[in-house]
């Protein structure tokens, strides 16, 4: 019993950093349908940013905000830079580009940070908590409580206010969004803004469990581009539940199965429920326009 | 920005210019960046600043030696492509370099095509055995490394152990050799655990091996994040059996990195990590004290053992071209090949035409993390 709690709190934790890694795809899709692959690097940019500006002696709290901002601003000069440049290009065309800015990206951070693998301290102490033989870390009620809370915000954000609105008008049609007076250009900035902002938070709050490095964004960027698309790519509560569902059928499988087939079995879970339900368990069925 | 691509300018510049001074031409190959740069950036670094203070010693056979490097990011096909050049377009006598195993398996086919000796910086032991005549290497084997983390828990007393290993190139090929040679050792392995290279949570595997009856001991083969969040997770677990790392930890960013649970964890490692500890008739004490302090002030950092195998394979190559009395590839190979009680920083090396290493697990001491430092075990 202690042990399948274990693995619980273990997926659990997991799972919560792969959904706000989700929620950051969820927003950029809902703004432009593209799935933006630069996604891990925004969060890698949280957790490497933060660490060297911590070592400079900026406390960690403010560390954690300059990293938030400076992710914030990237995503907007990618938005601004590449993207916007693009015009009309299809849609794989800027999923190409954001492949692209990915790239970049990882290569800058490595030349104005470096190779080496970091860590800062945790918000609330390294200090394992023991509740009835089940060792919890402060930091992953961190992760959880602050993925919960996004995901709430975010949800508000798209369906009571007058801006998320116009994001979804955005991305569902451009040329009317514009005809009813929605400036596009900034929807985009602003949803760029707020996707890395969130990624870049992913990455601060795992530092203190998973490390972090140069080259840590692609593996969160596959497993939150798969969370979201279990979950439905542009639903809020898809992505959370995506998230949470992955890191959950990994550690359970990791534990009571066996290890060595702990990723095939979630992709496997992945691929089955894709093949009944092809836009993801909470995805709004694809709707032609007339 | 601007500093490092003057370096890399200024790198490009010295590879290239005046061939008239330099006579004596070596190659080189590593990963300088990419996943394995925490491999090949000490070892570019240990090569050229070798290079640059045997030059300033009056050079070999009293020629200077020419570095011609390059960086293939850890990519098998860049190193292939180097190699090639290297070869053929710089016309290098020896190449010593291929920091990872895959980098170093695609050198090996063509410095055996052109005939041209190579030294790699690799771990596997498929690199040697079987030996092929061109290849040479500094680093210990994987399977050694198991032979020696098994060699000191047999003594303790601890027979019973879980596995848990990488799913990586590394931690996979050491799991394997572990597995292998077990038997060897008496030692049972009781469970067998697997976590993904970039996983952020370990603590199902570890919860398993803690539940598993009988464990006594637990070994972790793995390298890079790996390992940290494996030790930070065996103490967030509060797991009272012993935990034995590689080799693939041995450096002070580790400790760091797994913070105050690494406490206790047991390595086989090198006397680069231990400088300090050794005693002035160890006979490595010279080597590596002149190695680490020659290291730590041209790069400011402090030495790791992935820098000593660079440092050992140019000073095998040198004292080779020296013992030949000549710089031509043929007589290179053969003087490599005739080495006998090298001490470098990794160990002595006493190479042979069927033993293309020279190293035996004495060149490997344990070591216990101790208050965040390494402490050599009697």
């Amino acid at each position: 019993m202690t042990e399948l709690l274990q693995y619980l709190v273990s997926g659990t934790t997991v799972g919560a950093a792969y959904a706000l890694v989700a929620l950051g795809f969820t927003i950029i899709y809902n703004a432009s349908d593209v799935v933006n692959f630069a996604q891990g690097e925004f969060v890698m940019l949280g957790g490497m940013v933060t660490f060297f500006a911590w070592q400079a002696g900026v406390p960690l709290p403010l560390a954690a905000l300059l990293a938030i901002v400076a992710a914030a601003v990237i995503g907007v000069l990618l938005n601004k830079l590449a993207i916007e440049r693009a015009g009309a290009a299809p849609v794989v065309s800027l999923i190409i580009i954001t492949i692209g800015a990915s790239i970049f990206l990882r290569g800058g951070a490595q030349l104005v940070f470096d190779k080496q693998l970091h860590r800062f301290p945790g918000f609330s102490g390294d200090e394992p908590m023991n509740v009835g033989g089940v060792t919890i870390l402060p930091q992953g009620l961190w992760v959880v409580a602050v993925a919960v809370m996004v995901f709430v915000l975010l949800y508000v954000f798209f369906t009571r206010t007058l801006t998320g609105k116009a994001i979804l008008a955005t991305a569902n049609n451009r040329v009317a969004a514009k005809l009813v007076g929605i400036n596009t250009d900034y929807m985009m900035s602003l949803s760029f803004a707020l996707s890395a902002a969130i990624g870049a938070l992913a990455g601060i709050l795992m530092t203190p469990i998973s490390l972090t490095s140069y080259d840590l964004g692609v593996p969160f960027a596959l497993k939150g581009f798969a969370a979201a698309m279990l979950g439905g790519m542009g639903v809020p509560v898809g992505a959370l539940v995506g998230g949470l569902l992955l890191g959950l059928i990994e550690a359970l499988t990791a534990g009571l199965v066996s290890s060595t087939y702990k990723d095939a079995v979630a992709f496997i879970v992945i691929l089955v429920v894709l093949f009944w339900m092809p836009q993801g368990l909470f995805g709004r069925k694809s709707m032609e326009r007339v | 920005m601007k500093s490092v691509l003057k370096a890399a300018v200024a790198a490009l510049m010295i590879g290239v210019a005046s061939p008239a001074l330099a006579d004596i031409k070596i190659g080189s190959t590593v990963s300088e960046t990419g996943p394995a740069s925490s491999l090949g950036d000490p070892e570019a670094k240990t090569l050229r600043m070798l290079v640059d203070e045997i030059n300033a010693a009056g050079g070999v056979l009293g020629e200077k030696i020419e570095l011609v490097s390059y960086d293939d990011a850890g990519d098998p096909n860049k190193a292939r492509t180097f190699a090639t050049r290297l070869i053929e377009d710089d016309e290098v006598v020896a190449i010593v370099g291929g920091s990872t195993t895959a980098t170093t398996m695609s050198i090996m086919q063509v410095v055996a095509d052109a005939e041209i000796p190579f030294i790699s910086l690799a771990g596997a032991l498929e690199i040697v055995d079987p030996v092929q005549p061109w290849t040479f290497k500094t680093p210990h084997t994987d399977r050694m490394a198991c032979g020696k983390i098994f060699e000191n828990m047999k003594a303790g007393g601890l027979t019973k152990i879980g596995l848990i290993s990488g799913s990586d190139g590394f931690g996979a090929s050491m799991r394997k050799h572990c597995v292998d040679i077990a038997g060897d050792y008496g030692i049972e392995i009781l469970a067998d655990e697997i976590y993904g290279p970039t996983d952020a949570d370990m603590t199902p595997q570890l919860t398993n091996l803690r539940s598993k009856e009988g464990v006594q001991a637990i070994l972790n083969a793995g390298f890079g994040q790996g390992p940290a969040i494996v030790t930070r997770n065996y103490g967030q677990l509060g797991i009272k059996t012993p935990l034995y790392q590689s080799h693939g930890v041995a450096s002070k960013a580790f400790i760091e990195l797994a913070g105050p649970a690494s406490n206790g964890v047991k390595i086989p490692g090198t006397a680069i990590l231990i400088a300090d500890q050794l005693s002035q008739d160890d006979p490595q004490y010279a080597v590596v004290t002149a190695y680490r302090k020659i290291y730590e002030e041209k790069a400011g950092s402090p030495a790791s053992t992935f820098g000593g195998y660079a440092h050992d394979a140019l000073r095998l190559l040198v004292d080779a071209i020296n013992r030949a009395g000549a710089a031509e590839p043929q007589a290179i190979r053969d003087a490599i090949e005739q080495t006998k009680g090298f001490v470098g920083v990794t160990g002595a090396f006493n190479m042979s035409a069927t033993d293309h290493l020279g190293l035996d697990l004495s060149a490997f001491r344990m070591l216990e993390i101790k208050d965040g430092n390494w402490v050599l075990l009697q």
